[in-house]
């Protein structure tokens, strides 16, 4: 495929191995995290563990939209289908994400509420425009990569005057959740989580630019690579990561260059910043409430926020004890630490979030790397 | 003489007329339906016998009967319609089987309101199908629900075939060190009919690939005769379809990535969709599993085909108590190839 096969090239990853293992110190391990799950969906499928020297050790981040979204979020959706009889519509690997009362939103389907699945929010603004006698909300949700899209049908709904669209609004901020990882206890006192650097964001910072990273480059004295999605970009950010801390440097460097800029994209900002505001405060799995951590919609467009339409109540619903999600999304345990990782969860049945997206580092791990867990014979 | 005078039956409106619920009910319309489309359509000496079964003659061996129920939007697609899907996807049942594919029935579920024009369509489409593949249709059946409760037309179609003596195909036949071989590209039917979905509108010159591969395994099964296993990747494509052999084996497997056949521009929009090519559908495309011995000439013989031009070895079966089927990633590394989680989604970000 053009200009795809060749982020993908086995060859020049080798090369790139090759160098990494060179340039990697005698006795020392580079704990590295990848904050999305789009990094970790990359290294799980293409095995790059596999072409990684022992030294480098990959510490899944947080960054699955779908594994941050707490299940009170979702219940709130599920109320919105099932009390209000509106329309939900919503990008589709929320559908399986575990809900109370051991629902999902494709449960709630399967029990006649009305939720559809689409693959833009655009979908869900000509859905409303097609059945003008029902209530139709898009359940909003994701980092800033899928923020413009939901302000630009926001503002295309104002402009059509349509009366029957509202929005729920779930969008999270990627630098609020980095800082806070970087501020808590297990990486800042405890030092549960080595955390020597960072892949930074892809498709996030096309958005944001890379400027908003020089922040912990230099407070946290933590190196940033922005790498994007292919195998290739990856294997370079980690070769990029390894030289900066040889050479005792803690900068915010872009891999990404065909796509991120250290502005980002001017337009999409100033439409996000007229369409949405901070959150005082914002629950994510695993996190728990983050401080200015995700956005709400302004007063001015308050006829298309769903919360206000339907006056949303969001209650806090812990997760099962069992489950250890909490401690995966901040990097302190891996998947295979968790007691019911491939018993009682699985991808099937998930019980935590992050068995359900398979951005998720536990989906990621038992889809495409649990062979690794126990010896495989040869023929 | 007679002082009644004969009936004047209108012909159906096969250009506006839309189904009822009357086709269903067992009266003259339904008759009238019968007789001037599926009777016509399918002509053939068992349908003609206009009973309630055909009396077929003995087949001369063992054999193989499968059944297929097929639910498809949209009905028409690039590559062909629920008709033709209806026969090729039956015929493969069997075909894999080990079996010649001998004889087929149809039932119909029609929903009310449903235009005749597209009925006659796809029943035309099913007819030319079944005569190119040289398997009649040879009994159906016909109801009609009410609005709501169908999508336009269920197919459900059944067929019987008769296999060679001494042939015993199976999905639990596959040994450590047997080959695996592909007929040909993954992915172009699910990739075919997604593209065409209405709320997913981009545009694509990929046809599905829905196709009757009786001729492929007989050729196949004559070359080689110690051919362990034949599988159609459907539902849930290429990766299911190992995991059910390797689970029902007993064993492990491991694919090349790198020899997988699969069209750029299949590549290209399972990559824009979040889809991989490994789990979407194939309706005209086998999985054969042979000892390493035969595997050459087993491979020439697809290439031979025209079903199988693009035909490719693909994989080894290997010893593994976990019935993982792994793969070498063309990147270098190894992943496991799971069975397919519920349906498959798109990814957000």
């Amino acid at each position: 495929m053009k200009y795809i096969a060749e982020y993908r090239d086995g060859t020049l990853a080798r090369d790139i191995a090759d160098r990494i293992a060179a340039e990697a110190r005698p006795g020392r391990t580079y704990s590295l995290m990848e904050f999305c799950g789009g990094h970790t969906h990359a290294i799980s499928r293409y095995g790059l563990k596999d072409l990684l020297p022992p030294a480098i050790n990959m510490v899944h981040g947080p960054g699955c939209p779908v594994c941050v979204l707490p299940i009170g979020r979702i219940d709130n959706a599920i109320e919105l289908a099932m009390q209000h009889g509106a329309i939900v519509c919503t990008y589709a690997d929320t559908m399986r994400v575990p809900a109370s009362g051991g629902l999902s939103l494709m449960k709630a389907k399967a029990r006649g509420a009305d939720i559809r699945m689409v693959y833009s929010a655009a979908d869900a603004l000509r859905i409303a425009q097609e059945n003008p006698e029902r209530q139709v909300v898009f359940f909003a949700i994701g980092f800033e990569t899928t923020t413009p899209p939901t302000a630009l049908v926001i503002k295309g709904a104002q402009a059509a005057g349509l009366k029957n669209f509202s929005v729920f609004c779930n969008h999270v901020l990627t630098p609020a959740a980095i800082t806070h990882i970087l501020e808590s206890p297990e990486v800042r006192e405890l030092g549960l989580v080595p955390l020597d650097g960072f892949i930074g964001p892809a498709h996030v910072s096309t958005i944001i630019g890379s400027q908003p990273y020089e922040y912990f480059a230099e407070e946290y004295a933590k190196p940033v690579v922005i790498a994007g999605f292919e195998p290739l970009d990856v294997m370079q950010a980690i070769l990029m990561l390894v030289r900066q801390l040889n050479e005792g440097r803690a900068e915010v460097e872009n891999e990404f260059t065909r796509a991120v800029t250290p502005e980002g994209n001017a337009k999409a900002k100033t439409l996000v910043a007229d369409v949405f505001e901070l959150r005082k405060t914002f629950e994510w799995r695993g996190l728990g409430e983050v401080p200015y951590s995700a956005l709400k919609i302004k007063a001015a467009y308050a006829d298309y926020d769903a919360e206000a339409r339907f006056g949303i109540r969001y209650q806090s619903v812990p997760d099962n004890k069992a489950c250890e999600c909490g401690a995966i999304l901040r990097g302190v345990k891996k998947p295979t630490d968790c007691k019911v990782f491939g018993t009682v969860c699985t991808p099937e049945n998930p019980l935590g979030s992050c068995m359900v997206s398979s951005e998720g580092a536990c989906a990621a791990h038992y889809t495409y790397g649990r062979f690794k867990d126990v010896p495989v014979k040869a023929a | 003489m007679s002082t009644i005078k004969r009936d004047y039956v209108r012909p159906v409106d096969f250009k506006h007329g839309r189904i009822d619920m009357t086709h269903g009910s067992g009266g003259r319309a339904m008759a009238q339906l019968i007789e001037e489309l599926f009777a016509r359509a399918f002509d053939n000496e068992f349908l003609a016998q206009g009973n309630d079964g055909a009396l077929l003659p003995p087949p001369g061996g063992r054999l193989v009967m499968a059944t297929d129920s097929h639910v498809i939007t949209p009905l028409f697609f690039a590559g062909g319609d629920i008709g033709s899907l209806a026969v090729h996807g039956t015929i493969n049942d069997v075909a894999v089987s080990g079996a010649r594919p001998l004889y087929l029935s149809a039932g119909f579920i029609l929903e009310e309101g449903f235009p005749l024009a597209d009925l006659k369509r796809i029943v035309e489409s099913m007819a030319a199908a079944a005569r190119a593949a040289g398997v009649p249709i040879v009994t159906g059946d016909t109801k009609v629900v009410e609005k709501g409760k169908g999508d336009g037309v269920f197919i459900t179609t059944t067929g019987v075939g008769v296999v060679p003596e001494g042939l015993r195909l199976s999905g639990a036949n596959a040994r450590p060190g047997d080959a695996i071989l592909l007929s040909g590209t993954i992915g172009d039917h699910g990739v075919a009919i997604m593209s065409q979905r209405e709320n997913l509108s981009f545009e694509t010159t990929i046809q599905s690939d829905s196709a009757a591969l009786h001729t492929l395994t007989a050729a196949m099964l004559e070359a080689v005769p110690t051919i362990r296993c034949l599988r159609d990747p459907t539902r849930g494509g290429l990766a299911t379809t190992l995991n059910e052999i390797a689970r029902q084996s007993g064993v492990g497997m491991m694919l090349r990535e790198a020899d997988i056949p699969v069209r750029p521009e299949v590549d290209a929009a399972c990559e824009f969709l979040g889809l991989d090519p490994l789990y979407v559908a194939n309706e005209g495309k086998l999985v054969a599993i042979c000892p390493p011995e035969s595997a050459a000439a087993l491979l020439a013989v697809m290439r031979a085909h025209p079903l199988g031009t693009a035909a490719a070895l693909i994989g080894s079966v290997h010893a593994d108590e976990h019935h993982f089927v792994q793969m070498e990633t063309a990147f270098g590394g190894r992943r496991v190839v799971d069975w397919l989680t519920g349906e498959q989604l798109p990814r957000i970000c």
